[in-house]
């Protein structure tokens, strides 16, 4: 039987097949070649594009491939959209792979990092309309003084009320709270037994908000230093954990509840602090809780917020710019945002649009008021983690074993060694 | 078998005639060996040693994720990674002291009760008392096959503040806590029954990689013994099969000799069962120890390290630096560090239940 094999010498053949298999594999690594300049490259008409996106839903998914495919109509371009399991990941392995797709969602706490890797293809200069765009959210994708791609929407942090909880503390419109004082004698006159009067989510972003209200932030306007322990931050800490101590202000978690919108809507808490994808999840959740949504109260530094946005960002690798320069650019235009709020309720990101927002989705406005003075999420590599451990050091607080100094300071500590990473 | 009727009649032989015999019959099978491993020892090659190789060399590189690590546009830190890990004090080593931390309360605790509730289950369904024995056997085996996202998710709702957990617990009077909130170790709680509710001087002065001994000896957190509780309940049903294969070995013939010499049940059990049992045990812990080393998407799904990042863990670490700080090469400084640890305490463990010769 033996004799019938061909004499090959085995570990030989072995190390042959297995080379062979590893440059299959490892194909994607190496070849990206120079094609993927500066200079846009590809033309329209024929060829195809790949747009992955973080979906939040189906309407989502459906909007955008429509929405791709009525376009693809128009220019004779195949588009194919990916809706992402988890788009963080995937946008890696297509960078590290060489063959990232050509359209994606890009966060502002990513978008650095692709920036200053060369990932991004920067058109900033041919998006039509570009000064339309909220002044804050083309920050946001701002690297080196040069705008990298297009926010296709954006929203701010508001106080969502129940309206109910409202009345039945002889509260009326009139006592909307406009400053910080009012908040706590609002949040105070509506905390009953059961219920505490403001929860919002225990983590760095809804503090974030009212650092910004109280004058101060985690890293300065350049994002090159950071303002964590401040005598700003300071008085925002101290007056937020004044009035936890009170009882009136709480952490979602510690009323057992996983996010400000749960509060709400479970009745744990009669005002939240939340964005704009509030409004989806009360209406699916918890669609017999009356609320209104009215601008975050302003601070001793006036009156500011968190901006939560996106942007399509353009692979450099792509090899068909000018199509998806177009394709963003299609996406981009008034009518296509139109189109998205109505089907999955993201806020224009042009200002041109505030007004149609405002009237269309009433219950909205308050998500797009004040996005002039707002601030996107911090776009340093590495300050994820010093965010979540900053997340920790406010569970600390919350449970009296941290004490707001020691919150700053540890934040800052952290926060100057990412920095000094880069 | 010819194999070993070859070498065994080839021993008595003089060495050239041995070495001839080797070259001939033998050499053809080992060249079959060869060929017949072959497609396993590829699989292996390509799908764990080379990625190995590759990760080892990206946990010596800034690397960013952007561009391939082998281009040479990441660039070379040697062991600063490593460093960072273990020796600089920084956010980065206090996580990953934190996480291994947590680890060796989840695995000690983790492996303590899978090895105990998998050996009680094998137990049962073994015995001949018990009607409908496959019945309970598929039963106990389900959640191994349950996806453990689904289980997690399931988790999440049995262990809510108001969950069923807690009222059944209020049922007996107990006031349940938050689990997946609640911070606090369990040690740290029992200490507090006797009075010590802040760390002794010695405990909280003595620091072992930038965290105190006090904060050492926490205990699990409320949220890790819900993820230990979830763990073994989800795994112990595959542990169960392996001690069911090795109650179906031990002869029936020796129960019966034992029982005619008066041993009581449990005088069985102990002098008999649990003895024929060591192999299968050190099996289990073996098995239990890695996997609960490696502990991820549990964590991933349900607390993603929070309360107060007493459900960290490396892994979670590891893909937390990687995917959300850019950091891949720290990401793989931890995989390795892991990888250490787990080598370790296998080899201890093997070495704490090697077979004794008297």
């Amino acid at each position: 039987m033996m004799r019938q094999f061909a004499r090959i010498p085995l570990p030989a053949a072995t190390a042959v097949a297995a080379a062979t298999l590893l440059a299959a594999c490892g194909s994607g690594f190496d070849d990206d070649g120079d094609d993927a300049g500066s200079e846009a490259t590809g033309a329209t008409g024929g060829g195809s594009l790949t747009v992955m996106i973080g979906s939040s839903g189906e309407a989502e998914t459906v909007a955008v491939q429509d929405a791709a495919a009525r376009w693809a109509e128009e220019s004779g371009t195949e588009v194919e959209v990916i809706p992402a399991q988890d788009l963080v990941q995937q946008l890696q392995q297509g960078f590290a792979g060489g063959n990232p797709p050509d359209v994606f969602y890009v966060s502002p706490d990513r978008f650095r990092m692709f920036a200053e890797a060369g990932s991004l293809y920067p058109y900033g200069d041919q998006i039509e309309d570009a000064d339309d765009i909220y002044q804050p959210l083309r920050d946001a994708f701002t690297y080196e003084d040069e705008l990298y791609c297009a926010p296709k929407d954006g929203g701010v942090h508001a106080l969502v009320i129940d309206t109910e909880a409202w009345a039945a503390a002889g509260l009326t419109e009139a006592d909307y709270p406009q400053n910080w004082d009012d908040l706590a004698a609002a949040a105070q006159a509506l905390t009953t037994d059961g219920r505490v009067g403001l929860a919002f989510t225990g983590d760095y972003n809804p503090v974030g908000s009212f650092m910004l209200a109280g004058g101060g932030f985690f890293v300065n306007e350049e994002q090159t230093e950071v303002t964590a322990d401040t005598p700003e931050n300071l008085a925002t800490l101290e007056y937020l954990k004044q009035n936890m101590d009170a009882g009136t202000f709480a952490f979602a978690p510690n009323i057992d509840a996983a996010w400000g919108g749960e509060a709400l809507g479970s009745g744990k808490s009669a005002m939240t602090v939340e964005g704009a994808w509030i409004v989806g999840a009360l209406q699916n959740d918890f669609p017999d809780r009356r609320w209104t949504a009215v601008p975050l109260p302003a601070g001793p530094g006036g009156q500011a917020s968190t901006a939560f946005t996106n942007c399509w960002g353009i692979a450099a690798d792509s090899e068909n710019q000018t199509a998806a320069v177009e394709l963003v650019n299609f996406l981009m235009s008034p009518e296509e945002q139109q189109t998205f709020a109505e089907a999955f309720g993201p806020i224009p990101s042009r200002s041109s649009l505030s007004d149609w927002n405002a009237e269309t989705f009433p219950e909205k406005a308050a998500f797009a008021e004040g996005m002039e003075n707002s601030r996107t999420q911090v776009a340093v590599p590495g300050f994820e983690s010093v965010l979540a451990d900053f997340n920790t050091q406010l569970e600390g607080m919350a449970a009296g074993t941290v004490t707001p100094e020691q919150a700053l300071q540890t934040l800052q500590t952290n926060g100057e060694a990412a920095l000094a990473q880069e | 078998m010819t194999a070993t009727v070859t070498r065994e009649t080839s021993a008595d032989r003089t060495r050239p005639v041995r070495r001839r015999g080797i070259s001939g019959h033998l050499r053809q099978e080992r060249r079959a060996g060869w060929l017949f491993v072959a497609p396993a020892v590829i699989v292996l090659v390509v799908f764990l040693f080379a990625p190995i190789l590759m990760a080892a060399w990206v946990s010596l590189l800034d690397w960013n994720g952007q561009s391939s690590p082998f281009s040479g546009d990441a660039e070379f830190v040697g062991l600063d990674n490593y460093r960072g890990l273990l020796l600089d004090a920084g956010l980065l080593r206090s996580d990953f002291m934190l996480s291994v931390r947590n680890t060796i309360y989840y695995v000690l605790f983790n492996v303590t009760g899978v090895v105990v509730v998998s050996f009680a289950l094998a137990l049962a369904v073994n015995s001949h008392v018990l009607r409908g024995r496959s019945f309970f056997r598929t039963i106990f085996y389900f959640p191994a096959i349950t996806s453990s996202v689904a289980i997690s998710v399931l988790f999440l709702f049995l262990f809510q503040g108001a969950g069923v957990v807690n009222v059944v617990l209020s049922w007996v009077g107990v006031d349940g806590p938050s689990w997946f909130t609640d911070p606090r170790g369990v040690l740290h709680i029992v200490f507090s029954w006797f009075g010590v509710d802040a760390a002794p001087g010695a405990l909280a002065d003595t620091s072992l990689g930038g965290l105190s001994l006090w904060d050492w000896f926490s205990g699990p957190s409320v949220a890790m013994c819900a993820l230990i509780t979830l763990t073994i309940w989800a795994s112990s049903g595959t542990f169960m099969l392996f001690f069911l294969v090795g109650l179906q070995d031990i002869p029936v013939e020796l129960e019966e000799a034992t029982a005619i010499d008066g041993a009581g049940a449990w005088q069985r059990f102990r002098h008999l069962t649990l003895p024929l049992m060591r192999r299968s045990i050190v099996l289990v812990v073996t098995l239990a120890l890695i996997s609960s080393w490696q502990v991820f998407d549990q964590v991933f799904i349900l607390s993603q390290g929070a309360p107060a990042k007493t459900t960290l863990t490396p892994a979670y670490i590891s893909y937390v630096r990687s995917f959300g700080d850019g950091q891949f090469g720290v990401g793989a400084a931890v995989a390795f560090v892991l990888f250490a640890i787990i080598i370790v305490l296998t080899l201890v463990q093997r070495w704490v239940g090697r077979e004794r010769r008297t």
